[in-house]
């Protein structure tokens, strides 16, 4: 039996994780105050995510900048291969939230997509 | 200019939900003064996920969780002004404003909202030694500087203070290729949310040295390093614990201050721990019909927890407004905040006036673990929640039943206070 304690960063609450692993396999999650918590502990120690938001830069619109997300979570080994599929990449405005900004980012499948609108 | 029913100073994430709940419990002469280009206020450069669990179910990032208000206020007609800067609010509810269009002109309103939010403290509140070179920012003008304007301050990064936006920036700093070789906090703990030090440092490996300041700043022209000092429990640096660091920029995020100069002119009570308004139960001012919400009043951790509370002051304007609460407001309860809880929001409540269940919240003075929050009506303790850790970062809440205050006809105060287990 092996124990790991986690901070669940689910929500800005942080809830303290208890996860019980046995030869690599989850036997429990202890601590979380609700589902996502539970989601969190068994992805966190088998393959780790993150949500990678940044922002890239606008042609033509109200503002030079537009805000972007990944989609869904990426593996976290992911993180800098996305960053970089950012780099040097322009938009033209009009640019609204949820307009695909970089398909498929890194091979993840994942979408790079806008969290704001330029208009 | 024309008279509305609710003036509502500042178009943030405070500004905007108590408009939209006011105008839902029926007041249509509603008026946003905002003084920024745009709606949505410092929601607009926190790119980041993490907004509107509570609200909305789901994981959203600043922009979008703002969007999702600026929606509703367009879609159910609610008249804004951007560019506008108040000036004054007169205590018989006179708003001064100007802008560029209109000059200045004068709003009479039958209640004000105030919901101007923040600002961060500066290095001249700080008193930090050394020279004044370029390359020193807040951890939120950083933080505009790449999100919105699309700059980066500099490569080689130190940050003091561990507040949120600060631990946020290290994460953004990094993504952007810059490095960050240490954050420092004056305080044994972090100021900031226990996620943000697992998602923006631990996960970069950015070491956190608590009970460290920066003791000197090089530099002439730009930045060149800063020295970092352990300090003692009084938090006086140790000599002998100096380390020198290389950077270009230093970014401070040690904490954020009400901005309450229209609330002080105006007569408005503050309370010096807090630095906002003194309100009662339904986050009205000591001046009648001015209310208040949102980082205004106290500085909160959730936007979600100041839409929720900034939705209450709108609907409480529009019950003022429309008349709907009887001239005597009834007997007084106070709030009596002691041993280890700093201050609660709100520090009086009449149980008359109250909703049928009311957020109390406040913020402790220290770390303590394994301890209880204790409630107490008078000498008898109601509420004794055991906690396994509390901390000033994060704030805490209870709830009070209209029901059961009203049962108690003799109740003067109630002691909130962290128990020792």
């Amino acid at each position: 039996m092996d124990k790991r304690e986690l901070i669940c960063i689910g929500c800005p609450l942080g809830c303290p994780l208890v996860v019980t692993m046995e030869a690599g396999e989850v036997v429990s999650v202890e601590g979380n105050t609700c589902k996502r918590g539970d989601t969190y502990a068994r992805k966190e120690v088998t393959n780790p995510t993150r949500i990678v938001t940044s922002t890239v830069m606008v042609e033509g619109g109200s503002d030079v900048t537009v805000a972007v997300k990944t989609q869904t979570d990426v593996p976290k080994a992911k993180i800098f291969e996305c960053m970089k599929a950012l780099k040097g990449v322009t938009v033209k405005a009009p640019v609204h939230i949820g307009d695909v900004i970089v398909a498929n980012v890194a091979d993840t499948g994942v979408d790079f997509v806008a969290t704001s609108n330029v208009e | 200019m024309k008279a509305y029913d609710i003036v509502i100073i500042g178009g943030g994430p405070a500004g905007l939900a108590a408009a939209v709940a006011a105008k839902k419990s029926g007041v249509d002469s509603i008026l946003i003064l905002e003084r920024d280009k745009e709606l949505g206020g410092i929601l607009n450069q926190c790119i980041h996920n993490g907004f509107g669990l509570h609200t909305f179910k789901e994981e959203l990032t600043g922009p979008e969780y703002a969007a999702r208000f600026i929606d509703q206020v367009k879609e159910l007609g609610i008249e804004y002004r951007l560019h506008t800067m108040v000036m004054d609010i007169s205590h018989d509810k006179v708003v001064t404003a100007m802008n560029r269009e209109d000059g200045m002109f004068t709003i009479p309103a039958k209640a004000v909202i105030l919901a101007m939010g923040c600002r961060e403290r500066s290095r001249g509140a700080l008193n930090i030694p050394g020279y004044r070179p370029a390359g020193i920012y807040s951890a939120g003008t950083a933080q505009r500087l790449v999100n919105r304007e699309g700059f980066m301050p500099g490569r080689e990064v130190v940050i003091l203070g561990s507040g949120d936006i600060g631990l946020i920036m290290a994460r953004r700093m990094t993504f952007e290729g810059a490095k960050v070789k240490v954050v420092a906090e004056l305080m044994p703990y972090s100021g900031g949310l226990k996620r943000n030090i697992v998602q923006c440092l631990n996960d970069y490996d950015i070491p956190l040295k608590l009970s460290h300041t920066v003791v000197d700043i090089r530099g002439k022209e730009r930045l060149t390093g800063v020295t970092i000092a352990q300090v003692d429990g009084k938090g006086k640096p140790i000599p002998g614990t100096e380390e020198d660091y290389d950077c270009d920029t230093l970014l401070l995020s040690c904490g954020l201050i009400p901005e309450n100069e229209l609330s002080r002119d105006a007569g408005v009570e503050m309370s010096p721990v807090t630095s906002g308004p003194i309100v009662n139960e339904s986050l009205e001012t000591s001046i009648d019909g001015v209310f208040a919400c949102g980082n205004v009043l106290h500085v909160h951790d959730l936007v979600d927890f100041v839409s929720e509370e900034a939705g209450a002051a709108g609907r409480n304007a529009a019950a003022f407004v429309k008349g709907e609460r009887s001239a005597d407001a009834g007997r007084v309860i106070q709030m009596n905040p002691i041993e280890g809880v700093r201050y609660t929001v709100p520090s009086k409540i009449h149980p008359d006036q109250m909703d049928d269940s009311l957020t109390v919240r406040f913020r402790v003075g220290g770390v303590y673990k394994n301890c209880y929050i204790s409630v107490y009506f008078d000498d008898e303790r109601v509420i004794h929640r055991k906690r396994p850790v509390v901390a000033p970062g994060e704030m805490e809440e209870i709830r009070l039943e209209k029901a059961k205050l009203q049962s108690c006809p003799d109740l003067k105060t109630i002691t909130v206070k962290i128990e020792e287990a």
